[in-house]
């Protein structure tokens, strides 16, 4: 299989108006950064993002919220974004907070086709309210769990350390931790690396995501991975 | 009184040998400073990493290795990199052994408010929702009072709740309380700080038995 394409343009091209697209990363690390980039070059409007964070003002998804595409967010934690909080305490912005667990089970259930999970993340705060819920024996003990529906996402644009032209996906360190479920979950999955190499030249071991889930892939350009907060200790 | 450090130190007290820890941000995250040499602790990073080590040394800092705070961070001998749905996985299915995590407000069920103030901050409540509705065991690090000299030991909380009847036991400046089902139990007492203090700082039921130790840190 050859899934590869020219660039972050041509792997963005029919994100169409009002989509809901999942957007990998943590904080900034790990983030698709030169599809967010095309995006907003794009312009494409009234997009629904799932992602765990927002960016922050001039960086990652911050960028798409200061051009107003992004009609609704659905994330755990957005304290690092002046804009999305103005946005949001204005009604300008749609905001859907959700438990970081649960929103990394909504996005493996989809990838596993499962339609929904149970968990017991929300139970007795406002995040259950209007969901359905069931009790199990949890250890002898009943415990409520709240029902949690898989996404449905139009597209899923990941970040990867290294990838294939089959699409094989192999991720770094903490730069992990959304991208291999997004990438499951996608209709269609986008995938930037920073480094393509030919077939053959991974190890099948060392695969994260297979190929399959993924259908396009580039090598990304120029990439910045801006770091959040700079903590270092002295020699 | 204790200041911050001496919250973490109290705190880090509770930590056994062999456990698995999740430190939450801000004065759990100090707790990891006082681990007693030589106990086998393993820290738990939601965002997607087992054995946190300290900050890296200035010049080697790596993008791609952060905490769930976003700090720059090193990893230890024994490490291992997972996706945030195993994360999660882990935490939901009780293997982390101890999570320590900051509140705004504890009830004396044991209900903890810490992700929502109304109209004011809306930052969202990142894993803490997973974390106090699994862990099999979670301390609450806080101060006793707010900045309008208001008690957080409530009989109910009034912000938004991030969990109900899950948090164990409270370190404040002032004392270390059991949460119990007929309320906080005082088990010691902050140096130099009198059960006075603490009964006038707590607006949530105290249960209060006999002589109230002082705490001891080293």
């Amino acid at each position: 299989m050859n899934k590869t394409v020219k660039n972050a343009d041509e792997a963005i091209k029919d994100v169409f108006d009002n989509s809901t697209i999942m957007l990998g990363g943590f904080g900034l690390c790990g983030i698709p950064e030169n599809c967010i980039t095309a995006l907003v070059k794009k312009g494409v409007k009234g997009l629904t993002c799932i992602s765990n964070n927002a960016g922050v003002d001039d960086f990652g998804i911050g960028l798409m919220l200061k051009t107003r595409q992004v009609k609704k967010m659905i994330s755990s934690y957005v304290g690092e974004n002046a804009e999305f909080e103005r946005q949001l305490l204005s009604g300008e912005l749609e905001v859907e907070l959700i438990p970081q667990g649960t929103l990394a089970t909504r996005c493996l259930a989809a990838g596993y086709g499962m339609p929904a999970i149970f968990t017991p993340a929300g139970v007795g705060t406002e995040v259950a309210i209007g969901k359905e819920s069931r009790k199990f024996l949890v250890e002898g003990v009943e415990k409520e769990f709240l029902m949690e529906m898989a996404f449905d996402a139009d597209f899923a644009i990941v970040k990867a350390w290294k990838g294939d032209p089959h699409g094989n996906l192999i991720f770094r360190e903490t730069a992990r931790n959304f991208n291999p479920m997004m990438a499951m979950a996608g209709k269609i999955t986008i995938a930037e690396v920073e480094e393509l190499v030919p077939a053959g030249s991974l190890d099948p071991d060392h695969i994260h995501t297979p190929g399959i889930y993924v259908h396009r892939i580039f090598q990304g350009a120029n990439y910045e991975k801006r770091i959040e907060q700079r903590t270092v200790r002295k020699k | 009184m204790l200041d911050k450090i001496g919250i973490a130190k109290r705190i880090a007290k509770e930590i056994k040998d062999g456990y698995y820890v999740n430190l939450g941000i801000g004065i759990p995250t100090l707790v990891a400073n006082y681990i007693p040499q030589g106990m086998n602790v393993v820290l738990q990073s939601e965002n997607g990493l087992l054995g946190m080590g300290p900050f890296p040394f200035e010049g080697e800092e790596d993008a791609d290795l952060i905490n769930a705070g976003k700090q720059t961070i090193t990893t230890v001998d024994g490490s291992a990199f997972f996706d945030s749905a195993m994360s999660f996985g882990m935490i939901r299915s009780r293997k982390v052994d101890l999570t320590i995590l900051g509140a705004m407000e504890v009830s004396e069920k044991g209900d903890i408010a810490n992700w929502k103030i109304p109209g004011k901050m809306v930052k969202g409540m990142g894993g803490a929702m997973d974390l106090v509705a699994s862990a099999k065991n979670i301390i609450v690090a806080m101060q006793h009072v707010n900045k309008a000299g208001e008690s957080k030991l409530l009989p109910k909380c009034d912000l938004p709740l991030t969990g109900v009847r899950c948090v164990k036991k409270i370190v404040t400046e002032l004392a270390v309380l059991d949460v119990t089902p007929d309320g906080f139990r005082l088990l010691e007492r902050a140096p130099g700080v009198s059960v006075e203090e603490i009964k006038k700082a707590t607006l949530g039921r105290l249960i209060i038995e006999g002589d109230v130790p002082e705490m001891i840190i080293d």
